[in-house]
């Protein structure tokens, strides 16, 4: 009853980083409770998995060897069985694209509240405090859960890696997979956004944003790139309009890029780019909102319209 | 074959606002649809084009502000809407909240497909559309990037992280999550926007769908703005005296060299 179950997540063969941190965050909460930490390893190479995620905090690892890649019904279920066997009152997910494919259904089908995208956790007595943000980053709230058995996501690079080696408890959890309600069928993978550039080997990359306005105005931040024998890249909006293609994309759902220099254009640095982004040695920020999330991680900043700062800087190129 | 669309009217706040309480003061408050829903709404428009879907009718949980934002969908092509309120709607309506209404809503309607945007721009949570499918046991696919449906089988591509797609089938009656960037949403035409104050909105009490009321296990109890860690070199001046300090840097560093 005062035990917090983290649900790790894999793909394609590897755990995810946030499998480690949700170890981190699972520890922190379940000392505030004073419970075990146990974690749930389904599907893939269970073994393999629960040996590397045998850190230190790490009471008890239960594996399910099911399948090989994430299903959101066996996840589903499995969740569901463990939660009813060891009650605990904590359920951690991760709050990535997977998380959010069966987390919502776990907390719906046992009748639990969910916070998600939590960045921040702690409890108090019975009762948790979470912190999230809202309205695309521009404020952060608390959130109190008036119910003594919750389930949250955790939003990926928020708590540090578990890193101590542990001995935890490894044992096999027979969850029963009623087969009859698996009825999403994963057909196979791809992978996006190859083509004629990779934006992963650029050393300078010219990145453009919502602020650009209008697919016109493409034509001047590639005419900087130009000047700067630079890369053009772009975020997310850029890319969803169709006005360049999603191989440019920079963020969470492109690439990831570590660049000597990052010029970032009219991008505010929602939290989904910056986690494509934040390892460049450089960053420079070009954006007329002086409290836009870029400048958190920028090293160089102008705080002016962009419409008039890149037509200045192209001409000190040219 | 009718197709049910989640949509939400959703605040955007101005780059300079002040919080008042635990809310945004609503003169920096602007209201829209949804980013996420104006896909939503695209996508099952384009099923109800491809004759796919005979109806595509729009719900939405909000107060009477928002018939503007509802209009939107109906302009941009719904059949029409259904607009849910309750005097005791106040603060924070959470994931299970929601849930409880549509699910009302949908036992109302009896819909094949519903979709829904992945999140919404002023909550953020994310688990709407997912947390609903578990309600009414429909089969659903979360972060849908790409769809093709065959009137039976929806073949849709999950964006994971990282540039990866995930391909799943799923069978219909089904829930979706539609993330941006799935098609090209259309303006409302001056045409669809005269045709919109023809479509019906049915206001729905909690009573009229027969629930009791709905309580939201969490509550919001401090809002703030997060402190700016900003160690940045900011240059002042013209854009031409800013943009050749920047060029010096970029210099220094060896762009363009």
């Amino acid at each position: 009853m005062s035990d917090v179950l983290a649900i790790t997540e894999h793909r394609r063969g590897e755990l995810r980083d946030v499998s480690y941190e949700l170890v981190s965050a699972g520890r922190e909460l379940a000392d505030d409770l004073g419970g075990d930490l146990h974690l749930a390893v389904i599907s893939g190479q269970v073994e393999e998995f629960a040996g590397s995620l045998s850190r230190e905090g790490v009471d008890t690892i239960h594996t399910v060897s099911e399948g090989e890649e994430f299903n959101h019904d066996i996840y589903t279920q499995v969740t569901e069985r463990l939660a009813d066997e060891l009650d605990p009152s904590v359920i951690l997910m991760a709050n990535t694209v997977n998380g959010l494919d069966y987390g919502p259904a776990v907390a719906t089908r046992l009748g639990r509240p969910l916070v998600t995208d939590v960045i921040g956790a702690s409890f108090d007595g019975e009762t948790l405090t979470a912190t999230r943000e809202m309205y695309g980053s521009k404020v952060e709230t608390r959130v109190e859960v008036g119910s003594e058995e919750v389930a949250v996501t955790i939003r990926p690079g928020e708590w540090p890696e578990a890193n101590g080696n542990g001995n935890p408890e490894i044992t096999e959890f027979d969850a029963a997979i009623d087969e009859s309600a698996v009825r999403s069928t994963v057909t196979g993978f791809e992978e996006v956004g190859g083509g004629d550039v990779d934006i992963s080997d650029a050393e300078v990359l010219v990145s453009v944003g919502r602020g650009i306005d209008e697919e016109e105005n493409i034509e001047l931040v590639e005419e900087l790139a130009k000047a700067l024998g630079a890369t053009l890249s772009a975020s997310r909006p850029i890319v969803d309009n169709g006005w360049l293609p999603k191989n440019r994309q920079v963020g969470q759902s492109g690439k990831s890029v570590t660049p000597e220099v990052y010029i970032a254009i009219g991008i505010s640095g929602a939290v989904q780019h910056v986690a494509g982004m934040k390892g460049a040695e450089t960053i420079v920020a070009i954006n007329d909102d002086p409290n836009a999330p870029i400048y958190d991680i920028a090293d160089y900043g102008i705080v002016d319209d962009l419409f008039d700062v890149v037509p200045a800087l192209i001409a000190e190129f040219e | 074959m009718k197709a049910l669309v989640t949509v939400a009217e959703v605040a955007t706040v101005e780059d300079e606002f002040e919080i008042d309480g635990n809310a945004i003061d609503e003169r920096y408050l602007e209201y829209d649809l949804n980013e996420w829903d104006d896909y939503a709404v695209e996508e099952a428009v384009q099923l109800s084009e491809d004759g796919l879907v005979d109806e595509v009718v729009a719900v939405t949980i909000g107060p009477e502000r928002s018939e503007e934002t509802i209009r939107m969908a109906l302009a941009k092509g719904a059949d029409r809407a259904v607009r849910i309120w309750d005097d005791s709607f106040d603060g924070l309506l959470d994931v299970a909240a929601k849930t409880e209404v549509l699910q009302a809503v949908v036992e109302d309607e009896q819909p094949d497909l519903i979709l829904s945007g992945v999140q919404t721009g002023d909550a953020m949570f994310g688990a709407t559309g997912v947390s609903l499918a578990a309600a009414i046991d429909y089969p659903w696919a979360a972060v849908v990037n790409d769809l093709e449906f065959d009137g039976e089988i929806a073949s849709v591509h999950r964006e994971l992280e990282g540039g990866v797609e995930e391909l799943t089938d799923v069978e219909t009656p089904a829930v979706l999550t539609i993330q941006t960037g799935i098609n090209k949403p259309r303006y409302a035409s001056l045409r669809g926007i005269r045709q919109a104050q023809q479509k019906e909105i049915a206001q729905k009490t909690l009573a009229d769908l027969g629930l009791d009321g709905v309580e939201s296990e969490l509550e919001l109890t401090e809002m703030y703005e997060p402190e700016v860690e900003s160690d940045a070199t900011v240059f002042e001046g013209s854009a031409e005296e800013t943009a050749g300090e920047l060029a010096n840097v970029l210099r220094e560093k060896g762009v363009a060299q």
